[in-house]
Parts: C-alpha cells; sequence; structure tokens
C-alpha cells in the first residue's frame, strides 16, 4: 500500500495520467463539437469501440500500421454516419438513435472478430501495429518536466493538439460560427439560407473522426491489439467530461484530465492489493461526483445572483 | 373503383394512414431481420440450416421453447422498469444496476434472513426492489435538485452498483462458497427460491408475478392519476408545471417505481433461476429493457408481446450458435438495426404523405 | 399619423414575382392552400390579408423555400422558378422577415447579419470587415444600432431592424414582412413605415402581410385578400374600404364584441403590492407595483413586449417568486403556494405559449381537459380516473365552444390554432373561475374563434369573475376593458380609469415612456 502511495506522487504517474487521459480526452472532444451543433453525439462508445476494432483487425491483417490506421477511422465513421443518417435523416430521437448505437458496440465488435478470425476474446491471434512512442529532443532532457511531457504515444501528442484545433475550429472559422449558430437557434440559422442539417451532418463526422482517434489509440497505442468491450465506459465517461467543461475545448481538456487521473488511480491501487472491485468503481465514482459538483455550482450561481440583489433591495 | 369486399384500396388506404404505426414497426422488424439474413448468408457455409434454426430454433423442443418464457420474465421486468422512467422523457438507464442489485439483497436475505416459507421470497423479493427503487431514486433527487443528468449518472451508478454488490457477495461478506466449481455464494434455502411450474422446463412462478407486474403497470400508466401526471409530465413538462402537476414528485416517483420495477426483476430471476448468486459479471437485461421498450413504444400492455419477441429470437439465436457456425452477437445487430428504425419517425413518412395527398384530393372532388 | 402614399404614379406595370395555381396539402392532411394566385408589382407595397388559416404564412414558406407546394408554379420577372430552400429564395432576391425572430441571442448583431455570408480570411472569419459591411449598410438605410451589441441585450424594435438589415445584406430586392408591427407601438410602428418607404424609393418591392387593417390601408397600395386557402380578391387600396376588405376577409358582417354593460366591481379578488422582480442579469423587470382588480371588472394591461409584463404574469400564476412584495388572491397571500394551491384559489390562466404552456400537443382534447380537474373527486375514484366522465366533459365543451375537432380522442396537433385556444380558454373557463388572468388570448387565431372568446370573457365578467387581460392588440384591450394599466421598464405609468374616449395614440405615448402620469393619479389603481 505504501508503495503505492509513494507512486502516485512520483513524476511517472504523472506521465500516466496523460497517457490515460488521451482516449477520454479524444472522445471529450467528438462530444464538445457535436453538442455544439446542436446533435448530442451519445455514440461515443460504440464509435471507439468499432474503430479500436478497425485498427486492430485491419493492422493485424493487412501488416500495415497506416491502412490499419485508415481502417479504423473507417469503422468509426460508419458508426457515425449511422447515427448521423437514423437521427437527422429518418429523424429518429438522437438520444435514443445513440443507445441503440451502443447497444451494437460491444456484440456487434464481438461478432465481427470472430467471424474474422475465429476468437471471441481478444485478437491476440493476430500481429496488430502500434503507434510508436516520440521522444522529444531536448525536452526529454528537462528534469521534471521532460519526464512528464516527452516519450508519450504519437497520438497522446495529437490529443492535446487538437484542443488547440477544435478551440480554433469553433472560433476562428466560419465553420464554426455556423455549428454554434445552428446549435443555439437553427431557425436563425435557418432563415439565412445555413442548411442546418447538412451543417450537422458535418459537425457529427468531424466528432466522429475524433472520437475514432481514440477509438484507434486504444487497441493500436494503450494496447496492443482489441479485447471484449476494451472501451469499458469511457464513451460515457467523455460526456460527463463535455459537460463539465461546459462544451468548451479547453474545459473539456481539464475535465478529461481529471477523469485519466481517477483511472490512473485506480489502476495503481488494482496492484496494489485493494480489493479488485473497489478500486474498479473510482472512476465511476468521481464522474457522478463531478458531474454533480458541476450542475450543483450551476445552479448556486443562479440563485446566488437573485440572493445579491433581495439583500441589495432591503 | 371496384369496392368488392371492401378490400379496394379506397379502403385499405385510410386504415394504413390511422394505423400506420404498426406497419412502421412490422417494416422496421422485417428490414432487421433481412440484414441478419443477408449477413448469414454471407458468412455461413450453411446459410438455410443458421437461418431455419433462428427462427425455429425456440420452437424445436418443450425445453427450448421454456427457454423462451424464462427470459421472457426478466425482459419484461426490465421492459417495465425502462417504460415507467422513459415516459417521463427521463432517459434513466439505471435498470441495470437495479437488476443486479434486486437479484443481491434477494440472494442474502435468502442465505442470511431465515423466514417462514413463501415469507421468505417474497420479503427477498420485495427488498431486492426496494434497493433498486433507492438506487433510481437517488439518479432522480439529483437531476430534480441540481439538473444534473440523468443518462450519465444512471450509466455510471450501474457500474457503481455492480462492483459494489459483486464486492459484498464475492469478497466482503463472507456469503461466497469455498467449495463451488465457479464463483458463487452458498446454495440458498429451497424455500426462499421459486418453485419450478412446469416439468420438464425451468419455467418458475416468477412467470406469475410478470404478469401481475404488466397489470400493476397497465393500471397506473392508463388508469390513475399518477400514471396520467406521469404521461402529462413526459410530453410537456412546462404544461403540467403549470396545471399543478408537481413534476419533481412526477419525476422521483416515477424513477423510483423503474428502479423498484427493476429490483423486483433482478430478485425474481435469481431466485426462480438459481440455487446460488453467482452473477459474476452484468447480466444486460437492464440494456434489454430499453430495446423491449422501445419495440413496446412504452406501452405496458406490448411489453410482455415485446418481451416475448425477443426472448424467442435470442433463443433461436443460442440454437444456430450452437450448431452452426453463426455465433449469437448477430442478435445485437437485428436488435439495434430494429430499434433504429423503429425510432426513425419519419421512416416511410413519404410513402404515408402520398397515400395522404390521395385521400384529401379524393374528399375534395 | 401623418404619412403619405405618394407611390401612385410610379407603379410599373412589371410583375416582379407571380405565384400560379399554388396547391399546398400538409402530411396531416390539411389544404392550406387551394390553387391559389398571388402576383405582386414591381416598386409597390403589397399587402396579404386574411384569417389565421387563410393559407397566407403556408403561401410565404412556399415563397421562400421552407416549405414546398404539392403543385403550381413561380415566376420571378417573368422566369419561371423553383424554389427549394431558403438560399435559393436569397439568390432570388426574395427576402422574409418572420414574425418569430430568427436571431442568435449570444452573438453580435454584426455576427448576425453576416451569418451565412460571413467575410473570411483564409482560413478565419474576417470580424473587422464584418463589423465594416454592417456599419456601412446601417448608414445607407438610416438604420440607427451598434452593430457590436449582442443581440441578447437589444430592445423589440431594434431586433427587428437586425432582421430587416439581415435581409437587405443579402441584395434582397422583394422584402416579405410577416406582422411586422405585432410587437411594435404606435409610435415604432409609425418609423417603420418610413423605413419601408425609404426603402421603396430605392427600388424594392414590398410584401405586408398583416391583420391590422388600418395600416394596411395607410402603407400599401394593392391588397390581395385570402380567405380559407383561396384567393378571393385583389383590389388597389384607393378603390376599396376597409369594411369591405374585412367582409371579404370574413364573409360576414363581424361585429368585434364590444363592451356594452358598465363594469358593477365588488370586492377585491387580486392585489398585487409594491411587487418587484429582479432577473438574473440583475435588472428589475418588474420595479414596485401595485395594483388591485375587482370581481365582475376586465382590467386591462398594455406595454410593449419586454416591459415587465411576463414576469408579471409569472409571479402572479405562482410560477416565480417576487425579489420583494406581496400577492394576495381572494384574500389570501399566495407567498410560497405552489401553482396547484393557486388554481384551487378558482384562479385560471390563458398563457401566452399556448403550445409550450397550454397544451400537450401529442395528447387528446380529453387529456388535455383534464389536467386540473382530474385530482376532484368528481372525476376519479380513489386513484383511478373516470375516463368515461371526462370524455363526457370534453365532448360537452367540445360542442360548447363549436371546436372544430373529429372527436375528443383527436390530438391537439391536428387542430388549427383558433380551435386549439378554443381548447385551453374551454379548460380554464369550465369551474366559474373567481379570477381570470388572459395573456395575449387571441393572438395569432382567427376572428371567429376570437369573437367567442371575447364574449365569454364578457359573460364571465359579468358573472362577476375578476378579469386580467394582457394583451398588445389595442383595439381588443380598448374594447373589452373597463380600465387599463400601461406598463413601462416595469413600472405602471398610467392609469385609465376610464377607457371610453381614449385613442390608441394617447396610450403609445405611456407605452413608449415619453410620458408618465404622477403618483397621484396611478394610485386609484389599487383598491383596498
Amino acid at each position: 500500500m505504501n508503495e503505492a502511495l509513494g507512486y502516485i506522487f512520483s513524476l511517472g504517474f504523472v506521465y500516466s495520467i496523460l497517457r490515460v487521459t488521451t482516449p477520454i480526452l479524444f472522445a471529450t472532444l467528438g462530444s464538445v463539437v457535436a453538442e455544439r451543433a446542436g446533435t448530442p453525439n451519445i455514440a461515443l462508445e460504440a464509435i471507439m469501440l468499432f474503430s479500436a476494432l478497425g485498427g486492430a483487425l485491419g493492422s493485424g491483417l493487412t501488416g500495415s500500421l497506416w491502412l490499419g490506421f485508415l481502417i479504423a477511422i473507417a469503422s468509426g465513421l460508419l458508426i457515425t454516419v449511422m447515427l448521423a443518417f437514423f437521427s437527422l435523416r429518418l429523424k429518429a430521437d438522437i438520444i435514443l438513435a445513440g443507445i441503440a448505437l451502443n447497444l451494437l458496440g460491444v456484440g456487434g465488435t464481438v461478432f465481427i472478430m470472430y467471424t474474422i478470425i475465429h476468437d471471441k476474446g481478444n485478437t491476440s491471434s493476430i500481429a496488430t501495429k502500434t503507434f510508436p512512442n516520440l521522444v522529444i529532443p531536448g525536452l526529454n532532457n528537462v528534469p521534471v518536466v521532460g519526464e512528464i511531457l516527452s516519450g508519450h504515444n504519437v497520438l497522446t501528442y495529437v490529443a492535446f493538439l487538437m484542443v488547440i484545433v477544435v478551440w480554433m475550429l469553433l472560433f476562428k472559422t466560419r465553420l464554426g460560427l455556423r455549428i454554434r449558430s445552428v446549435g443555439e437557434n437553427s431557425k436563425a440559422a435557418e432563415s439565412v439560407g445555413i442548411h442546418v442539417e447538412r451543417t450537422q451532418w458535418i459537425a457529427l463526422l468531424i466528432s466522429g473522426f475524433i472520437t475514432s482517434l481514440g477509438g484507434a489509440f486504444m487497441s493500436m497505442g494503450y494496447m496492443n491489439g482489441f479485447g471484449q468491450n476494451m472501451v469499458s465506459g469511457r464513451g460515457f465517461i467523455a460526456l460527463a467530461a463535455a459537460a463539465m467543461g461546459q462544451l468548451h475545448p479547453v474545459g473539456a481538456m481539464f475535465s478529461a484530465l481529471l477523469f485519466g487521473t481517477a483511472d490512473a488511480v485506480s489502476n495503481v491501487l488494482a496492484a496494489a492489493r485493494i480489493p479488485d472491485e473497489l478500486v474498479k468503481m473510482i472512476p465511476y465514482i468521481v464522474t457522478i461526483v463531478g458531474l454533480v459538483i458541476y450542475s450543483v455550482s450551476m445552479d448556486r450561481r443562479k440563485k446566488k445572483r437573485v440572493v445579491r440583489e433581495t439583500r441589495e433591495l432591503s | 373503383m371496384n369496392k368488392v369486399r371492401g378490400f379496394s384500396m379506397h379502403n385499405v388506404r385510410p386504415w394504413l394512414t390511422r394505423n400506420f404505426t404498426i406497419v412502421r414497426l412490422t417494416a422496421a422488424i422485417l428490414i432487421g431481420v433481412l440484414f441478419a439474413v443477408v449477413i448469414i448468408f454471407l458468412i455461413s457455409d450453411d446459410a438455410g440450416a443458421a437461418i431455419s434454426k433462428l427462427f425455429t430454433g425456440a420452437l424445436q423442443s418443450k425445453r427450448r421453447f421454456g427457454n423462451v418464457i424464462e427470459l421472457m420474465i426478466p425482459l419484461t421486468f426490465a421492459g417495465l422498469s425502462v417504460s415507467v422512467m422513459f415516459k417521463a422523457n427521463q432517459f434513466n438507464i439505471g435498470t441495470e444496476g437495479t437488476f443486479y442489485a434486486g437479484g443481491a439483497v434477494a440472494a442474502m436475505i435468502a442465505l442470511c434472513v431465515p423466514l417462514p416459507p413463501f415469507i421468505h421470497p417474497l420479503t427477498a423479493i420485495l427488498a431486492g426492489g426496494f434497493v433498486g427503487g433507492l438506487i433510481c431514486l437517488l439518479v432522480a433527487a439529483l437531476k430534480v435538485k441540481w439538473g444534473t443528468s440523468e443518462l450519465v449518472t444512471s450509466l455510471m451508478l450501474n457500474y457503481v452498483v455492480y462492483y459494489l454488490f459483486k464486492y459484498i457477495m464475492f469478497t466482503g461478506s463472507g456469503l461466497k462458497d469455498p467449495n463451488s466449481g465457479y464463483i458463487s455464494t452458498y446454495k440458498m434455502p429451497e424455500d426462499a427460491t421459486l418453485g419450478l411450474m412446469f416439468t420438464g422446463t425451468r419455467i418458475h412462478y416468477g412467470l406469475i408475478l410478470m404478469v401481475l407486474a404488466v397489470v400493476l403497470v397497465s393500471i397506473y400508466m392508463h388508469r390513475t392519476k399518477w400514471g396520467y401526471a406521469l404521461k402529462l409530465t413526459g410530453e410537456n413538462m412546462t404544461f403540467a408545471k403549470y396545471s399543478g402537476i408537481s413534476v419533481s414528485g412526477v419525476i422521483l416517483a416515477s424513477q423510483f417505481i423503474g428502479g423498484l420495477i427493476g429490483g423486483v426483476g433482478g430478485a425474481v430471476q435469481v431466485l426462480g433461476m438459481y440455487e446460488r448468486f453467482q452473477w459474476s459479471s452484468l447480466p444486460g437485461y437492464g440494456f434489454d429493457g430499453i430495446i423491449v421498450a422501445i419495440l413496446a413504444r412504452k406501452n405496458p400492455i406490448f411489453i410482455p408481446v415485446a418481451a416475448f419477441f425477443l426472448a424467442y429470437l435470442r433463443i433461436g439465436s443460442d440454437a444456430m450458435s450452437s450448431s452452426t457456425s453463426v455465433t449469437n452477437e448477430i442478435i445485437s445487430i437485428i436488435q439495434s438495426i430494429i430499434i433504429l428504425f423503429v425510432s426513425a419517425q419519419v421512416f416511410l413518412d413519404s410513402y404515408r404523405q402520398r397515400m395522404v395527398v390521395r385521400e384529401v384530393v379524393d374528399r375534395n372532388e | 399619423m401623418q404619412l403619405c402614399n405618394l407611390s401612385e404614379a410610379v407603379i410599373q406595370l412589371e410583375n416582379v414575382l407571380e405565384m400560379k395555381q399554388i396547391l399546398k396539402i400538409y402530411p396531416n392532411g390539411v389544404m392550406a392552400n387551394n390553387y391559389v394566385d398571388f402576383s405582386v408589382m414591381s416598386g409597390e407595397i403589397h399587402a396579404l390579408v386574411g384569417e389565421n388559416g387563410a393559407g397566407k404564412t403556408t403561401l410565404m414558406k412556399i415563397l421562400f423555400g421552407i416549405e414546398q407546394p404539392t403543385s403550381g408554379t413561380i415566376s420571378i420577372y417573368g422566369k419561371t422558378v423553383k424554389i427549394h430552400s431558403v438560399s435559393e429564395a436569397l439568390e432570388l432576391g426574395l427576402g422574409m422577415v418572420q414574425q418569430h425572430f430568427m436571431l442568435v441571442p449570444s452573438m453580435t448583431v454584426a455576427e448576425n447579419i453576416v451569418l451565412g455570408a460571413e467575410p473570411v480570411k483564409g482560413l478565419f472569419l474576417d470580424k473587422a470587415e464584418a463589423v465594416r459591411v454592417t456599419k456601412e449598410l446601417c448608414e445607407k438605410y438610416s438604420f440607427n444600432i451598434d452593430v457590436n451589441a449582442r443581440v441578447d441585450t437589444l430592445p423589440v424594435g431594434d431586433k427587428q431592424k437586425v432582421e430587416i438589415l439581415k435581409v437587405l445584406f443579402r441584395k434582397a430586392k422583394v422584402l416579405i414582412l410577416d406582422e411586422p408591427t405585432a410587437v411594435l407601438t404606435p409610435q415604432e410602428t409609425e418609423e417603420l413605415f418610413k423605413q419601408l418607404l425609404i426603402l421603396k424609393e430605392q427600388g424594392h418591392t414590398i410584401v405586408f402581410i398583416s391583420h391590422k387593417l388600418r395600416e394596411v390601408q395607410e402603407l400599401c397600395d394593392r391588397v390581395t385578400i385570402m380567405r380559407k386557402a383561396k384567393t378571393v380578391g385583389v383590389y388597389r387600396m384607393a378603390d376599396i374600404s376597409i369594411d369591405k376588405i374585412s367582409e371579404y376577409m370574413i364573409g360576414q358582417e363581424v361585429t368585434t364584441a364590444v363592451n356594452t354593460t358598465p363594469a358593477k366591481p365588488g370586492e377585491v379578488r387580486l392585489k398585487a403590492s409594491h411587487l418587484t422582480y429582479i432577473t438574473e442579469n440583475n435588472k428589475k423587470a418588474v420595479n414596485d407595483v401595485s395594483f388591485s382588480l375587482r370581481s365582475g371588472e376586465i382590467v386591462g394591461v398594455v406595454g410593449v413586449e419586454g416591459n415587465g409584463q411576463k414576469e408579471l404574469v409569472d409571479m402572479l400564476t405562482g410560477a416565480i417568486e417576487p425579489s420583494s412584495g406581496t400577492i394576495e388572491i381572494c384574500g389570501k397571500n399566495i407567498a410560497g403556494k405552489g401553482i396547484r394551491q393557486i388554481r384551487d384559489l378558482s384562479v385560471a390562466y390563458i398563457p401566452q405559449e399556448r403550445m409550450e404552456t397550454g397544451v400537450a400537443q401529442n395528447c387528446s382534447i380529453t387529456e388535455n381537459i383534464a389536467s386540473y380537474i382530474y385530482q376532484k373527486r368528481d372525476y376519479r375514484v380513489g386513484p383511478l380516473l373516470r375516463w368515461k366522465k371526462l370524455a363526457k366533459t370534453a365532448r360537452q365543451l367540445i360542442s360548447d365552444y363549436q371546436i372544430k375537432a373529429n372527436s375528443e380522442d383527436t390530438a391537439i396537433k391536428m387542430l388549427s390554432g383558433g380551435n386549439i385556444q378554443k381548447v385551453v380558454v374551454a379548460r380554464e373557463f369550465m369551474n366559474d373561475p373567481a379570477l381570470i388572468i388572459a395573456d395575449q388570448p387571441t393572438r395569432g387565431i382567427d376572428v371567429g374563434a376570437a369573437s367567442l372568446i371575447h364574449k365569454k370573457l364578457l359573460d364571465l365578467r359579468d358573472k362577476g369573475a375578476a378579469v386580467l387581460l394582457i394583451s398588445s392588440d389595442l383595439t381588443e384591450v380598448m374594447s373589452l376593458s373597463d380600465s387599463i394599466i400601461v406598463l413601462y421598464g416595469g413600472r405602471i405609468c398610467a392609469w385609465f380609469p376610464d377607457t371610453s374616449g381614449l385613442q390608441e395614440s394617447d396610450l403609445g405615448l405611456y407605452m413608449l415612456g415619453v410620458r408618465s402620469m404622477s403618483e397621484e393619479e396611478i394610485r386609484g389603481c389599487f383598491h383596498e
């Protein structure tokens, strides 16, 4: 136990936080973009599962990292297209459609895996490729900071760069302005000839693309290969993180880091002979607590103003 | 146009436009099934056998058909649970957690609290239900007090409850049977479990409880003032509020009841189908309940029908996967496709629109 | 008002817009346009009038690409076109300013105007250019607005200007204005008319949809009248009188219910004392308002939207708590009481937004009628509801109020606006309420339904109900009310205990805050 506590206060642990946060951050950014357009993407879990499987099978069977990566993205986008099609075109409730796709996620990926490589558990029978870790020359010699920031998987750096990309997209480009207007008042957007459905399709596809990067990371960076239900709820945690981050990419980054920390802590404690199940509960409890704290603060802010002004009156 | 025995398009058309939901539902199911058939053809060498097993496997033997009824029971409970909660327009998907908790609590009562027969299982079931109700009540309370999203909280709580009770049952409480070949608790006393109804099957008296639940929930939703307040809240919360309905009260009550039904479902399943508590992973009925609820359009009267349909397909799929190379996860794919098409409001709408136009023009001529 | 109609000599005989034989049937079977013809000449201001449900809005939606006609043709300057989308309509030079504003609240005026046609620098938005361009536009047409202000901080009149600028920015030649003066004061209306004449001088064509026939007569060159989804006639304004237009619109002589019997006010039913409400943005939406309402009288509340009416009504109905002050209904202080308890004091409420607050559109008429009475002992046996009795009551109300529906099981969304409002009114008036709060009771509904509702209000008042009538239809308020309160900036700025001889323009001055009465003059509206 002491060993575990000691590890938590080490630099190696902070390094692991960034690693563990990566898939959550991708999915959270995906949620932010979709929510801004007024089309919440609940199917993040399914998108990540399918892109993880796509990457594992793709790279394992073709022998190529990049082909595998492309197949990963394509798989995730396939689910995204289904979400967009059923909710935007056929007008299904987008939350229900998302739930339906998530139900497809675990069973569907196992089915495909079994059909192709006759293994229901994981893809260890084939050699999947993974993205390399990047040692940043110069940075890796800097004390403290170097240990934390250098040597991460390529996709981890991509994830944090995505925060900036998404920020620029939403607030500095024409597309971002249109996405936000569609989400805030779709009738206003319509009145000036903006094609609401088309904009929402684009937002969902962007959302799906970013989320697929998270799935690809799961099987081609975080782990080597695909395992049944390997995403284990990260897609849902991302939904909470996006809300807590107030749908702003920077806020999303901090919320994702918070949940990544909880995840990393539970990994450490698992090795320290604390009962398995209690440890596994931690990220989920932290999510609930985080979400509640966020809602309470939103609520308090509303009430405080009214109280202050009433007091001014008397 | 000849009106021969009322089967001409003139007479069929108005019936079709008015009962369009049934047409749509049937079409959605057909598409889902068709999709599966196509996949089977693509991947199986013996497609014909696989498909016939899928659709008729459940009827092969008394035992198999019994399996359908057995599966129908938890699916009905789960479907009722989800329907009640969704009807108020709250996406609480905590049924999975309440199911697990209900089963665990019932097993605990069975193992630890000696009670006279008949009272024993009843108490266990009610206790399981109560705990389930509390779990969903927590989700509802967070929503009502601070507006916390019930979708995410209920989902997270599923995992928290699962891990918590799993720890309690298999590690913390000493109920684990060290001599058992698989992870399970000690054997539950027979008077605590639900007996078998029909020999040659594993159908238990929980079936009666299921029917009772369907009847009670139907009365609740369609005939009581609480059910009406629930419907109105789900349809238009602002309007309900202005009518003097306590919307928070409705949300709290409906989710407590939903959780209660889920807990009862879990308890009934454990006491009816098992000798020990052995759920070392989430059984999945809670998520299936969402499928059942959507298929039944949140109407409690149709829930057993939808549950039966789903159970029938599942057992058929089991039969198929045990004798052919097609694995039974194909069921997830069918389910999702059906749900997606069922939820699609404008599915086949242009067809319906054309019929409506023709009807109106006819009328005005 | 003095505006002159100088366009007679300048009318060109070219049809800039021609809609021929437009047929539109909606998915729910409603025929909104029955082979309608509509054409507009270049450079004129053309009025389009008709009751709600006559088909005007649908016709304009088709023109603007929001809806597709089931059949029929549209031509612009003689060339047949198909308008599939709003952007196509914009490209053809058509611009529509709708009744409900379509602005993004958190964005600035400039952003809202350039939205959809934003200037860009490389990959990014060119914010400076957007500001420059919109400022230029404002100057060209003499609009006086701060283009950097956030839209949610603007008053209603300015928001409408932004809407007009939006279409002008896209070089619209034909402007379609749908009920533009519905939310404006008489003075703002005058300003709008001046603006429209400037636009006309600059070569624009204007289609003016309105219920307000006096305005139509003053501003427009020609008028097209629609009734029951058909075009009934096209006339030059000079050749037709308002009464005739009205007759063609409705097909019969319509007398608005004029309040003939003098009020016999009795006990105080509603007493509001020093009510104040402070919003999230630290604004005093209602500021120290005191007035009372007695049985047997109708008190009208007028004011430009956004001057506290909404918050006042919300406090009176119990939806929000006042920041300070008290409200007594039938002698009982309602502080802390829930909406149900307030309704139990025999209070009826006709909400402004009927679809949002007054009905559940997917539910049947019976289910909607039951929304308050279902709790009463008469309609249930223990917790079980007596649906047969509720259905019978619904049938009775359908016949009393002449609600056009297939049966009491018909879903509300299948009914027209006027009939939906009748359901709301029928439900609220069911048990002879002691206090009625009617917020825009006849907004957006046809004349037939409106006059029925007016009659019911007067009947109930004669029987002793106390009625608070909040409305922006000044004709309605002046003809129904016994006395009128004017709200401006959250305060009562005027009280007219006697409405005879009152002119709309008088009210307008108070509504705009140009004039305001002294404390003594207003005090009379509060009876102990």
